[in-house]
């Protein structure tokens, strides 16, 4: 499928010039082309913040919420009408910060849905304070004095939640954000895809040459099954490791334990309660 | 002449087995053709403390909470001490003597529950033995009780089951005996009709109504006194294909229901007035989404963590007022068991209807409180759904002329369905033109006309000619009723609402044609009062307001509607 598909035309793009947003907006575009996912089946779901806004630059569903809460509407999406493919994209301080209950929680539940990350290390939308990513130090108009809180490591979260896919993509390297995207995707379950992107504006410190002298691949012996393994790698601080974490198949995913599909495979549009059960039902009292 | 209905209370400590009596007492009193009514009230512990339920029977249908104790069933020790205020002369106390106060001045009849289970072969027995007991002082048949006996513990094995009936058979005899030699009469005439009919209390004709109106998606985070809908609609899931997830907290319960609306599911969230408030920023979001959503708000004393496990009616204000911005929604407030079940299926068509927040305003006392009635219809209701399937330009937000917009969801059809939080244009992406907003906040308000036009009408009771007028709400229906019956004023009726927002076009048109009227309100300043001032601008001065955490009893509404309406002997 040709990526133009999900293009929008001449539209207004509220990102500031040089943001790694338009790369990341790119590079989805083009490996959901390679994966063949047609617009009308694409589900973007996201919160708020200048990531939060991605769905609408492109052609798909779009459901747009509240600050924080693009995950749970996204679960409930899935469960309502299982073949969509539900993306759920945003950035860090919405999914680790004001959304950090339901990024727990949802890496509890399992469902079969991505989730992208924004990883920029400070607010944009709001002006250049910190996020729940940002390095010690990290002087702010806010954090006067650097940022004094221990930075929210998303990976090693995930990876003692047992989540079921857990990756970290660096957007300076738009090939291997594609495929690492595309495995995302395509992972059956809850699959998170941390992604740093450098924001031009309020970040001067992780710009895109510290994320290149920072980061570094995982080697090929990394074993993305083995668990302990993963969490070593994703409590490294030194340079900061990309690439896939850490798989777990062995999980089933939440809308697929769902007693209400059990014996009925429909989507909840297409049905109607059975009245003759519920009239049973009453008389039984 | 034999008494037209008693009030007997059964008083224990929580775990204590209570809800065992009750129930099986409840089905017992029904299959022997009485009316039943039975109410809770109970501390928020799992263990220990004082709990009580009250039962009534009637030759008469009876379905409010009353003051009076006829038979007081106490199971343990602080039981009379807890509900010493009302007994009096005429309630006979039923208990073992070591129960009773150092300083109690009344008679009671002595019975060790727990020594004659322990005679039958286990101390577990006692409440077998109580419901026995009560079911010999009033003469039932002892068939009756033996079946409902057999089928309560039917599942727990021949031994259990015999065991049982052994217990309940030697309470039996000591209950009837007390009536044969102590002359006590607690006779009682059966109407004989209540044995085809069902037993349910106000959680079950909530749940049981969301099945009816299609609901299919449950997300909700477990808190008094809402569990029990969020648990009966989980017991269900498999049987009716219902989704049902106990979210994190309230904030992701409320935003799955909006994502399952949006997705195709007709979702609900029920909650308490804690939980509500942090679902608030949710309501907003439904209505810019223009996604409906449905929300049962089982209100409890507040502010904050309030009384847990008790009742008021001050969550009102809550509900009309949740979530910034500007926007309509409806309220149900159903009196009745009927109502509940009515309105709360009715309640997913609105919102699937006029695209908003619907929300059924319940309270504990509701939730808990069971009678009978005739069965229910499910079909009574029938489940309209406002999809459309989308066409390849579709737009979620095309203007129309009462500002309703077809509502397609994704994957039904070849368009795309673009909702946003922000102020959006007809397509569904975020704008900041200010123009389009004016007509987005315009579309958004234009069915509110229609939304009032079909408001369902307050009830008028027993008349609609009357000098006096009692206003009342939700769960005070049957009270306020039965205070009136008791009074038989011929020119007071009441006027309940069971739709609290918007009012029925008809609100001042009622409220005109009374000399005198009188608002009761489970809260401390008169919230529905205030909403009708607001609306009609009529001032409701006489107020009856109770916020104890208990609800009203017939007793002391007859006396306020006496005093303050000058009815009455």
């Amino acid at each position: 499928m040709d990526a133009k598909r999900y293009d929008m035309g001449d539209i207004d793009i509220a990102w500031c010039p040089g943001c790694g947003d338009y790369m990341i907006l790119k590079v989805l575009k083009q490996a959901l082309a390679e994966l063949d996912i047609a617009p009308e089946n694409l589900m973007m779901v996201s919160g708020i913040g200048q990531a939060a806004k991605i769905p609408h630059y492109m052609k798909c569903h779009v459901f747009n919420g509240l600050h924080g809460r693009a995950l749970p509407a996204a679960v409930a999406i899935k469960a309502s009408n299982r073949l969509l493919t539900v993306i759920a994209e945003s950035g860090d301080g919405d999914m680790y910060g004001e959304g950090g209950n339901h990024f727990i929680h949802t890496i509890r539940r399992n469902p079969n849905i991505t989730n992208f990350v924004h990883n920029n290390m400070v607010y944009g939308l709001t002006k250049g304070q910190a996020s729940p990513t940002s390095q010690k130090g990290f002087v702010t108009p806010v954090q006067v004095a650097g940022v004094i809180l221990e930075p929210f490591n998303p990976l090693a979260v995930a990876i003692a939640l047992e989540a079921s896919f857990v990756a970290r993509a660096f957007i300076g390297d738009q090939q291997q954000t594609k495929e690492l995207m595309k495995k995302a995707i395509t992972h059956k379950g809850y699959a998170l895809l941390d992604i740093f992107q450098p924001c031009v504006t309020f970040n001067k410190i992780n710009n895109y040459q510290w994320f290149k002298d920072n980061t570094y691949y995982l080697e090929d012996s990394h074993d993305v099954y083995n668990r302990q393994a993963a969490f070593a790698k994703a409590c490294e601080t030194e340079k900061l490791p990309l690439g896939v974490f850490y798989i777990n198949e062995q999980k089933t995913p939440f809308e697929e334990n769902l007693l209400a599909y059990e014996s009925d495979k429909k989507a909840l549009y297409e049905r109607y309660p059975d009245l003759d059960k519920l009239q049973q039902l009453i008389n039984s009292f | 002449m034999p008494k037209q209905n008693y009030s007997i209370v059964l008083c224990g400590q929580a775990g204590q087995g209570v809800q065992t009596v009750e129930f099986l007492l409840t089905g017992i009193f029904k299959e022997s053709g009485l009316n039943v009514f039975s109410t809770k009230e109970y501390m928020s512990r799992v263990r220990g403390g004082m709990n009580s339920t009250e039962l009534r029977i009637g030759t008469e249908p009876v379905r409010a909470y009353m003051n009076r104790i006829d038979v007081l069933i106490a199971l343990d020790k602080g039981a009379v001490e807890h509900l010493s205020k009302r007994i009096d002369e005429n309630t006979i106390v039923v208990t073992e003597k070591d129960f009773l106060p150092a300083n109690f001045s009344h008679s009671h009849i002595d019975i060790s529950f727990s020594k004659i289970a322990s005679e039958v072969g286990n101390k577990l027995y006692s409440n077998t033995v109580a419901v026995g007991t009560a079911a010999g002082l009033f003469g039932i048949d002892v068939e009756t009780v033996k079946q409902q006996v057999k089928k309560y513990f039917g599942r727990k094995g021949e031994e259990v089951i015999e065991k049982n009936i052994q217990a309940m058979q030697k309470g039996y005899e000591f209950g009837s005996d007390v009536v044969k030699n102590q002359k006590i009469d607690l006779s009682i005439v059966s109407s004989g009709k209540s044995s085809e009919q069902i037993v349910l209390n106000g959680g079950d004709a909530v749940s049981l109504g969301a099945i009816a109106g299609g609901c299919n998606f449950v997300s909700s985070y477990p808190m008094s006194p809402s569990t029990p809908v969020l648990v009966f609609l989980a017991q269900k899931a498999k049987e009716f294909g219902i989704v049902v997830e106990q979210a994190e907290d309230e904030i992701a319960a409320v935003n799955m229901a909006i994502g399952s609306w949006y997705a195709g599911g007709r979702a609900m969230a029920t909650t308490s007035g804690g939980g509500f408030a942090l679902m608030t920023e949710g309501v907003s979001l439904a209505a810019m989404l223009e996604t409906p959503v449905v929300i049962h708000v089982a209100q409890r004393p507040g502010p904050a963590t309030g009384l847990p496990t008790r009742t008021e009616q001050a969550d009102l204000e809550l509900v009309l007022y949740s979530g910034h911005g500007e926007f309509p929604r409806v309220i149900f407030a159903p009196g009745t068991l009927e109502e509940a079940f009515e309105l709360t299926a009715k309640a997913f068509n609105i919102a699937d209807k006029y695209q908003i927040p619907v929300f059924i305003l319940t309270d504990q006392y509701f939730i808990d409180s069971n009678y009978n009635i005739p069965k229910l219809n499910a079909k009574a209701v029938k489940v309209d759904k406002y999809i459309s399937k989308t066409q390849k330009d579709y737009q979620r937000y095309a203007f129309t002329k009462n500002g309703i917009s077809p509502r397609g969801i994704p994957g039904y059809g070849e368009g795309l369905v673009i909702v946003d939080s922000d102020e959006h244009d007809t397509e569904g992406h975020i704008t900041e033109d200010l123009e389009l907003r004016v007509k987005m906040v315009n579309k958004r308000l234009a069915r509110q006309e229609e939304i009032i036009a079909e408001a369902f009408e307050p009830t008028v009771w027993p008349s609609k000619e009357y000098k006096n007028l009692v206003v009342c709400w939700g769960s005070t229906y049957h009270i306020v009723k039965e205070a009136l019956e008791s009074l038989g004023d011929k020119h007071t009726s009441m006027m309940h609402f069971s739709q609290v927002y918007p009012l029925h076009r008809d609100t001042l048109k009622y409220l005109k044609q009374a000399r005198q009227v009188a608002v009761v309100e489970s809260n401390a300043s008169g919230q529905l009062a205030k909403l009708i001032k607001l609306h009609t601008g009529f001032d409701i001065e006489k107020k009856i307001l109770k916020y104890s955490g208990m609800s009203f009893c017939v007793e002391e509404l007859a006396d306020s509607f006496a005093n303050l309406l000058g009815i009455g002997e």
